[in-house]
């Protein structure tokens, strides 16, 4: 599976998702944020980080990046879409992803380890994981409070497009384990084909035990392991 | 013979008035004009004033900082470029930097410790290295203070949104609360940076005929003396009409210039390259000639500027932000463009280096500023100015402080007090403001001893610190200074890494003053002692006097950052206990030293007495076993004990991390034959309490008879349901870990997140 890791100016995370691209036995490149070709990727990740400086809101300049309408066109054609923290942001802001992230509840940029609960295995990004797994990863923003219309929010649970959700380590998803003050503890939404996937916390940050985590491998796993791939690219 | 400089329209005449204002005593000016062979231009005056300041001249320090051991096996690049550099092992060069942002924190909390996390990077990438790490060292009045909140809030914020932007992952820090700060907060910023030992590059301005870039952000009119103003006291109103003098952060730009910087030293098209920091255009580009001895001529119409009708001495004094200096190989002005236009970037041809051997600038081709390069950087007057302990500082430290071992109230209530103070709790509502996992390599984050990251591709990590206990340098500042060396070799050697080398920053009050005089020799002088015996020379650093306000002068603090090689991280060792049933032992031995401890400022409201003495041998001897047991892998865990004395440390043995889970439960037994205050709240050095699986306890001891390092089974670790038993000759304490959760966990939080703040003091 070959996979592009954009990269903006401001990107941060970018060598951390091509890193855990490779351990996941995939092979990743990079591509410029002024390019207008995805090559022959067969997948796109949106790394996280402050992709133009994030000074207006962030992701509200990248989404006028060339790139991202060549990203816009491949996700519409079915092609797999990770955003992560930034690349979320950047997402919803191209509207790749319906809602928008708030500054967290706290007010305060926040960086630390949360829990996620896995709502649904059968995307392209969690199919090694299964339904209900609780998965630990640091988190790392300051815009990270999930915010939806009423009637966005009903679709994506009644259409089950919540893919992540905030939980404490059993499992649950209560409001102390909700970091940021996401409404309904979302950490994690697809689109409605489910070929898109946006989430604030950090898979790229824990693929190794000398991390501290190695739960963000699945994820990578998942994605690299996608056989369609191809077709979609074609 | 080319024309001398002329005054310039417009330019006040200089006066002796006018040299007094730019900080300059009539002797120095007298030595400009024979350096000069005439009176200075306006251009010329600032020039030196900048040059020639405290910041930039080290006027008032250079003398006793050539005491100070500078060089070892492994030490690659000493004091006096951008940063030090060590070898890292694996063919790996670790750069490594400390500095000031005292007085622009002071003033405008945000942006000014905002812009030191940014000249502190670019210090470090200009030497070649990607910067992988920061740390901070913070020193704060009490917090019950709102303006004291004021301040922690929005340098915590300021450092953080700084770091978290460019993509530099926080490892470690310190952070002490004392009212010897509240005026006058100390902000200071480390950072860390590997590259290839053969990418190292240096500030110098090589080859005549080579092209002078200014590339990055424009320059503009703010920070104009900066300098000169960190050279200044601070007085009441300072923190409203010093503004302008504080610079704008930009961290979006800074992470451009960072990959440009990184690209272009990598291209081969550019000799030398260096940050416009302090003194801006002024001392990157004298600094540059001095080094190599060569000359620069620059045109000042040719530096792109922010606003119209900047004079060229505004445009060489300004210390706009994120900008560079850059020695571009002569025709290579074009392939340096272009590398940082795809960063989206300016680079303009500024000047050439010349044979002349001057710092020479000229506007719209006629002659401004015109000096010898060398004068400028080295010629700066330096002085050894008398010192004499201060009467208060004499009475306090000799005070009898045995009164006030037995604590006001019950133990019990002392402990919580103790281990809920701010400068020993958790840093966790700080540190959670910074990214630490950003770039996927930290090892360690911070609420340890020491951060640790590792070098990608290899078994190898760096351990990183920052320490210096302020009330311990003022009480006694050679003994504190040697004390907070020391302290800092220990953090680093409880992962199981080797100290290798420090930085310092040595912040403290006005030189002309013979008691802070005193207290900077008397620094120095530790310093050296211990960085000696220690094998940890001293790289570089950072000397930032006048942090004071109104004439009170803050605590002596000489901030130690300590960097140590882990050779092989599967080795790595975390201060929590693990296991229920291990064994707990304290290596080292209680003396009990109470002189300038956290409990008798927290209890009695009392800075005084005698700071710890340190043994240097013995605490040599201790770092070399800890290194030696980690290396065995016999110890399960291992943590130094500081600030707050074994309360502190058991607490934190106990707890573990946040987010962690609930952590374990000890009981322990503590036989030595003094007070329980000053059992448990002793700051005595040379301690760390380490905890291993209970058949192992053999083979640590034996290993720490090896060393000659007292070692003593004092305990073991029990359930997570267990409270923290201390049991001792006279008394015993019995502590639910729920209150001592509380306590540790919730101090910062309880009063940052529940009370107000005021921007005016």
């Amino acid at each position: 599976m070959r996979v592009a890791v954009i990269t903006f100016p401001g990107s941060n995370c970018d060598q951390d998702c091509h890193r855990s691209v490779e351990i996941a036995g995939g092979s990743a490149s990079y591509i410029w944020h002024r390019e207008q070709s995805l090559g022959n990727a067969e997948a796109v990740i949106v790394p996280g980080g402050f992709a133009h400086g994030d000074y207006l809101r962030p992701g509200a300049i990248a989404r006028f990046s060339p790139i991202m309408e060549t990203v816009a066109r491949f996700a519409r054609r079915g092609g797999f879409v990770l955003g992560i923290c930034n690349g979320f942001q950047v997402l919803c802001e191209a509207g790749l992803l319906p809602g928008a992230l708030l500054r967290n509840a706290s007010l305060r940029f926040q960086s630390h380890d949360c829990h996620l609960r896995v709502e649904r295995a059968d995307t392209p990004f969690t199919s090694a994981c299964h339904r209900g797994q609780v998965l630990r990863m640091p988190l790392s923003h300051a815009d990270g409070n999930y915010y939806a219309d009423p009637e966005t929010l009903a679709a994506l649970e009644s259409e089950g497009r919540v893919v992540f959700r905030y939980c404490d380590p059993r499992g649950d998803a209560t409001v102390e384990s909700n970091p940021n003050g996401s409404l309904m503890g979302i950490a994690g939404i697809a689109n409605r084909r489910g070929n898109v996937l946006g989430m604030m916390p950090h898979p790229d940050r824990a693929i190794e035990a000398a991390l501290g985590s190695v739960d963000g491998l699945p994820l990578f796993e998942s994605l690299v392991g996608q056989t369609h791939a191809a077709e979609v690219v074609r | 013979m080319i024309d001398s400089p002329l005054p310039r329209p417009g330019d006040p005449p200089v006066t002796a008035a006018l040299v007094e204002e730019h900080g300059l005593s009539p002797e120095e000016y007298a030595r400009i004009v024979r350096i000069l062979g005439r009176e200075a231009t306006f251009t010329e005056l600032g020039v030196f004033s900048a040059m020639w300041s405290e910041h930039c001249g080290y006027k008032n320090s250079k003398r006793l900082l050539r005491l100070l051991p500078t060089e070892a096996p492994w030490v690659i690049q000493g004091p006096g470029e951008n940063a030090g550099v060590i070898d890292a092992g694996d063919g790996y060069a670790l750069a490594f930097k400390i500095e000031s942002h005292n007085h622009p924190s002071a003033v405008e909390p945000y942006q000014g410790a905002a812009t030191g996390i940014g000249g502190i990077l670019r210090d470090v990438f200009t030497m070649g290295a990607r910067p992988v790490a920061t740390l901070n060292s913070l020193h704060f009045g009490d917090l019950d203070h709102p303006h004291v909140r004021y301040l922690f809030g929005g340098v915590v914020r300021g450092i953080g949104d700084y770091g978290n932007c460019v993509g530099i992952p926080s490892t470690g820090g310190e952070v002490q609360f004392d009212r010897g700060y509240r005026d006058n907060p100390i902000v200071n910023a480390m950072c860390l940076g590997l590259m290839r030992r053969e990418d190292l590059i240096r500030g110098t301005a090589e080859g005549v005929g080579n092209t002078l870039m200014a590339v990055g952000a424009r320059t503009g009119r703010d920070g104009i003396h900066g300098a000169t103003f960190a050279s200044e006291e601070l007085s009441e109103g300072d923190d409203v009409s010093s503004r302008p003098q504080v610079q704008v952060g930009d961290p979006f730009t800074e992470k451009l210039l960072l990959e440009a910087s990184l690209e272009l030293i990598a291209s081969g098209h550019i000799v030398g390259i260096q940050d416009m920091g302090a003194a801006g255009l002024t001392s990157s580009g004298a600094e540059m000639a001095g080094r190599s001895g060569t000359g620069v001529e620059m045109e000042v119409a040719q530096v792109p500027v922010r606003e119209e009708g900047m004079t060229p001495y505004e445009i060489l004094l300004s210390e706009s932000q994120e900008r560079m200096l850059v020695v571009a190989a002569a025709g290579r002005e074009e392939a340096v463009r272009e590398i940082l236009e795809k960063w989206e970037l300016e680079a303009a041809t500024i000047g050439r280096v010349t044979a002349s051997g001057a710092f020479r600038v000229l506007e719209n081709g006629a002659p401004v500023a015109d000096i010898p390069a060398l004068p400028l950087t080295e010629g700066c007057p330096t002085y050894e100015r008398p010192g004499e302990e201060g009467e208060e500082v004499r009475a306090l430290r000799t005070m009898d402080i045995s009164p006030h071992v037995k604590p006001p109230g019950a133990l019990e209530d002392a402990f919580l007090q103790v281990t809920g103070s701010p400068t020993v709790a958790s840093k966790q509502w700080v540190y959670e403001q910074y990214d630490t996992t950003v770039r996927a390599n930290s090892i360690e984050r911070p609420g340890g001893d020491a951060g640790v990251i590792r070098i990608p591709g290899t078994r190898r990590g760096i351990a990183a610190t920052t320490d210096c206990n302020g009330r311990h340098t003022w009480l006694n500042p050679r003994v504190g200074a040697m004390g907070a060396v020391a302290e800092a070799a220990r953090n680093v050697a409880c992962t199981g890494a080797v100290p290798r080398a420090i930085t310092n920053c040595l912040n403290f009050g006005s030189p002309l003053k013979p008691q802070i005089m005193h207290q900077f020799r008397e620094a120095v002088l530790g310093m050296r002692d211990a960085c000696a015996f220690l094998e940890t020379p001293v790289t570089g650093g950072n000397v930032s006097f006048y942090n004071e306000t109104d004439g009170k002068a803050v605590y002596p603090t000489p901030v130690i950052g300590m960097v140590g090689v882990l050779d092989d991280l599967e080795k790595l060792v975390r201060h929590p206990f693990r296991n229920d049933g291990d064994a707990i032992l304290l290596l080292g031995n209680n003396t009990g030293e109470l002189g300038g401890s956290e409990y008798l400022y927290v209890l009695h409201d009392l800075v005084a007495g005698e700071p710890p003495p340190v043994d240097l041998a013995a605490e040599r001897q201790l770092q070399r076993c800890i290194v030696a047991l980690a290396t065995e892998g016999r110890v399960r865990s291992a943590h130094d004990v500081s600030s707050g004395g074994l309360a502190v440390t058991l607490t934190e043995c106990c707890l573990g991390r946040p987010r962690a889970g609930g952590g374990l439960g000890a009981t322990v037994r503590l036989d030595d034959p003094i007070p329980a205050t000053a059992l448990l709240f002793g700051e005595d050095h040379g301690r760390i309490v380490v905890s291993c699986a209970p058949g192992d306890a053999g083979a640590v001891a034996r290993t720490a008879a090896g060393f000659g390092v007292p070692c003593a089974r004092i305990g073991a670790v029990t359930t997570p349901s267990s409270p923290l038993v201390i049991e001792m000759a006279q008394e015993s304490l019995r502590i639910p870990l729920a209150a001592l959760r509380a306590q540790h966990f919730g101090a910062i939080p309880g009063i940052m997140n529940r009370t107000g703040t005021s921007q005016t003091g």
